[in-house]
C-alpha cells in the first residue's frame, strides 16, 4: 500500500513538473500578443520630453546663445549643448549643411538660389534617449537617467574617460575643458524642476521648441505629439529618443 | 593650457571637410588610446605564446617560454598607464573599481586587469621561478638582491621534489585558466570598440576576435624579435627549431587576423549601408596610407609572404632568420597602424556621415607624442629589470644574463 502511494506521488509530481516545464517552454509563442510596451511616462509623473517644429525654426540661434549663458557652456565655437543646422537641398540632389559657431554667427549667403529645392533649419540637442547609449557605457555611473526621464552628468563624479561622447550617436556631448568632464544638455534641469521652461524654449521667438511633461495628457507637448506626425533621429539604433521632430526630411542626420 | 587647446582647435576648424557636428571637432581619444589596445595585445599574444609550451606541450618553443611570460608581465604593468594619463580626472580612476557600472564594458577593465595580473601572470611567474628564487635567496652574494629574493619566496622555501611537482601542476592549471583570461583580456578590449553602435567603423561583432588574432600576431612577433635580439646580445645561438615553430604559429595568427579583417571589409562593401560612402572616403582619403600600405601591405601581406615562403621552400638558416626578423618588425608596425586606424580613424568622420575632422599629434603635453614614446619605452625598462632579477634563460644562474651558462 505504502509503495503504491509513493509510486503514485512520483507519477503525479513528474507529470506536474513536465507540464509546467512545457508551459514555460511554449510561453514565448504567446509573446507576440504582448509586444506592446507601455511608455515610461504612463507610469512616472512627471516625465519630461522635447519636440521641435522644424517648419517654425527661423535659424536665429537665440536658443544656442541662451543655452550657453544659462549653463556656463564655454563660449568657444567647439562646445555646444544645443546648436542649429541649416540644410540646403538642391534640385540637383546636392545637400549642403552648415552650422557656423552653432548658428550664432549667422549663416553664409546661399549661392544660386534658383537651384535650391528647399532649405530649413534643424535645432539639435540631447535626444533624451529612453535607452541611452551614453548611460550604458559610463564606467562609473556618473551619467544617469533621472526618475523623470532626463539624462544628466554628475560632474563631481565623472572621471573624464570620454566613452559617453563616443557612444552618443547624435554628437550632443562634449568634453568641458574647464571641468575636465563630459558635458551635455541637462534640459535645464535646475529650471524645469522649479516649474520654469528651459532657457532655449524661453527665448525661442517662434515656438519652434516645445518642452513639456509627457505624462500630462493636457500638456502642450502631448498635444503636439498627438496632433502631428513626428520623427526622431537615427531610430534604427534603438535608442528611443524622447526628442521628436515635426517636418522631418530624410536628409536630416 | 586652454589657450593652447583653443588655438589648436581653431586651426582644426579650418581643416574640416564637409559637415561635422560642432562638438565633433575635437578628437576625444588620442594616441594614448591607440597604445592601450596595442599594449594589451602584446600582453595577450605573448601569454598565448607562452601557454603553447605549457598547455599544448609544444616543447620546441620552450626557450621563449619564460621570456614570453616576463614580456607579458612587463607590458601588462604599463597597460593602465595610457588610460590613466588620458583621463580628465585621473585621481578618480579608482571609482571604476569601487562603483563600476555593470552595463559598461569599460568598467570591467579593472577587474579583468587585476584578475589577469594577480591571479594569472604574477602567480604563474612566481610558481615557475620558485625553485630558483629559493636557491638565489641563499646564494646571491649581493645583500639587497638576496633580500629581494628572500621576500619573494613569501616564506615558502620547500623545494622538495613533491613540492615542485605540485608547483608544476598548479602552474599548468593556471595556464589553462590563463589562456581564456588572455583571450578575455583582449577580446574585451575589442568589445570596448565593437559595442559602440554609434560608430559604424567600430561597431561589429567581429571586432573582439579581429583584435584577438591581431594581438596574437603582434605578441608572437614581439617575443620572437626580443628573443632574436637578446640572443644576439648574449652572443648565443638562436634555437632554429624554436624559431621555425614560432614562425608557423605566427603565420597562422596572421592569416586568421587578415582573413577576418577581409571578411569584415567584404561584408561592409557588399551590404553598403548608410555609412558606406563616408567609410570608403575615409579609407581612400585620410587613412589611405596607413590602411593600404602600413596595415595591409607591410603589416600583413609581406610578413605572410615571407613566412609562407619559409614554409614552402627550403631556405638556409641565415635567410630564415632574416625573414623572421623582418616579418616580426613589419607586423609590429602594421598592427600599430591597425590600432591607429581603428581608434583615430574611427573618430575622423562625423556621425552625421557628412564630413571629416582632423587630428594633429602634438609633440609635448599629456597626450602628446613624447608621452606616447615614454609609455612605449617603459615596458622595456621593466622587462630589463625583470630579466635582471629573474633571468629567463635555461639553466640560468643568479649571475647577470651575460654570464649565464646556457647549454
Amino acid at each position: 500500500m505504502r509503495g503504491l502511494q509513493r509510486r503514485q506521488f512520483l507519477k503525479i509530481s513528474t507529470a506536474a513538473l513536465f507540464g509546467s516545464l512545457m508551459t514555460k517552454l511554449a510561453a514565448p509563442l504567446a509573446w507576440a500578443e504582448d509586444f506592446y510596451r507601455e511608455p515610461p511616462w504612463k507610469r512616472k509623473k512627471p516625465y519630461w520630453g522635447f519636440a521641435v517644429d522644424i517648419d517654425k525654426c527661423i535659424g536665429c540661434a537665440k536658443c544656442v546663445e541662451a543655452c550657453k549663458i544659462e549653463n556656463n557652456v564655454p563660449k568657444e565655437p567647439f562646445y555646444f549643448r544645443t546648436w542649429v543646422e541649416r540644410y540646403v537641398l538642391r534640385k540637383n540632389g546636392a545637400v549642403e549643411v552648415v552650422c557656423p559657431n552653432g548658428g550664432m554667427d549667422g549663416y553664409p549667403d546661399i549661392e544660386d538660389e534658383g537651384g535650391v529645392a528647399k532649405a530649413f533649419f534643424v535645432p539639435k540637442l540631447c535626444n533624451g534617449c529612453e535607452h541611452s547609449p551614453c548611460v550604458q557605457v559610463c564606467p562609473v555611473g556618473a551619467t544617469y537617467k533621472t526618475e523623470d526621464g532626463v539624462v544628466l552628468i554628475d560632474k563631481d563624479y565623472c572621471i573624464g574617460c570620454r566613452y559617453c561622447i563616443q557612444a552618443c550617436p547624435y554628437g550632443t556631448r562634449y568634453f568641458n575643458p574647464v571641468t575636465q568632464t563630459a558635458d551635455k544638455c541637462s534640459m535645464c534641469y535646475h529650471r524645469i524642476t522649479k516649474g520654469l521652461a528651459t532657457a532655449c524654449v524661453e527665448v525661442c521667438p517662434t515656438g519652434a521648441r516645445i518642452f513639456g511633461d509627457l505624462s500630462d495628457p493636457n500638456s502642450a507637448l502631448t498635444k503636439f505629439r498627438e496632433d502631428n506626425k513626428t520623427e526622431s533621429l537615427k531610430v534604427h539604433m534603438g535608442t528611443e529618443p524622447k526628442l521628436v521632430y515635426k517636418g522631418f526630411d530624410k536628409e536630416i542626420r | 593650457m586652454h589657450a593652447q587647446l583653443f588655438e589648436s582647435l581653431s586651426h582644426a576648424l579650418t581643416q574640416v571637410q564637409g559637415y561635422i557636428y560642432p562638438n565633433e571637432l575635437e578628437l576625444q581619444w588620442s594616441i594614448l588610446i591607440v597604445l592601450y589596445p596595442y599594449i594589451t595585445g602584446l600582453v595577450a599574444g605573448a601569454f598565448i605564446l607562452a601557454s603553447l609550451e605549457r598547455v599544448f606541450n609544444v616543447k620546441a618553443v620552450k626557450p621563449t617560454y619564460r621570456l614570453a611570460l616576463l614580456t607579458a608581465l612587463a607590458f601588462l604593468i604599463v597597460a593602465p598607464l595610457p588610460l590613466n594619463l588620458h583621463l580628465g580626472h585621473p585621481e578618480r580612476a579608482f571609482q571604476i573599481l569601487f562603483t563600476p557600472n555593470p552595463t559598461s564594458a569599460m568598467a570591467m577593465f579593472g577587474f579583468v586587469y587585476l584578475w589577469y595580473l594577480m591571479a594569472v601572470l604574477l602567480m604563474e611567474v612566481w610558481l615557475d621561478y620558485r625553485k630558483e628564487i629559493v636557491g638565489w635567496s641563499k646564494t646571491e652574494p649581493w645583500a639587497p638582491k638576496r633580500l629581494f629574493y628572500k621576500i619573494v619566496t613569501f616564506g615558502v622555501d620547500n623545494v622538495s621534489p613533491r613540492s615542485l611537482e605540485i608547483d608544476d601542476k598548479l602552474g599548468k592549471a593556471l595556464t589553462v585558466i590563463g589562456l581564456p583570461s588572455a583571450v578575455l583580456l583582449h577580446g574585451y578590449v575589442g568589445f570596448i570598440f565593437g559595442s559602440i553602435k554609434a560608430n559604424p567603423w567600430w561597431s561589429t561583432p567581429l571586432m573582439p576576435i579581429i583584435f584577438l588574432f591581431s594581438a596574437m600576431a603582434s605578441g608572437i612577433a614581439g617575443v620572437l624579435l626580443l628573443y632574436m635580439i637578446l640572443s644576439a646580445y648574449r652572443n648565443k645561438d638562436t634555437d632554429m627549431k624554436c624559431l621555425d615553430t614560432i614562425g608557423k604559429f605566427f603565420l597562422t595568427a596572421l592569416v586568421l587576423a587578415f582573413s577576418l579583417e577581409m571578411l569584415e571589409t567584404i561584408q561592409q562593401i557588399y551590404e553598403a549601408e548608410e555609412h558606406f560612402d563616408i567609410l570608403s572616403l575615409l579609407v581612400q582619403g585620410k587613412l589611405y596610407f596607413s590602411v593600404f600600405f602600413v596595415q595591409l601591405l607591410m603589416g600583413s601581406l609581406i610578413p605572410m609572404f615571407l613566412l609562407g615562403l619559409i614554409q614552402l621552400t627550403d631556405l638556409p638558416e641565415k635567410v630564415r632568420k632574416a625573414f623572421y626578423a623582418a616579418s616580426a618588425t613589419f607586423c609590429l608596425i602594421g598592427i600599430f597602424a591597425m590600432r591607429w586606424n581603428v581608434v583615430i580613424g574611427g573618430q575622423f568622420f562625423s556621425k552625421s556621415l557628412r564630413g571629416f575632422t582632423t587630428y594633429k599629434l602634438e609633440l609635448v603635453g599629456r597626450e602628446g607624442l613624447l608621452s606616447a614614446v615614454v609609455v612605449m619605452i617603459l615596458p622595456f625598462v621593466i622587462l630589463a629589470a625583470l630579466i635582471y632579477l629573474l633571468p629567463p634563460w635555461e639553466n640560468a644562474e643568479h649571475a647577470p644574463p651575460a654570464k649565464s651558462s646556457e647549454t
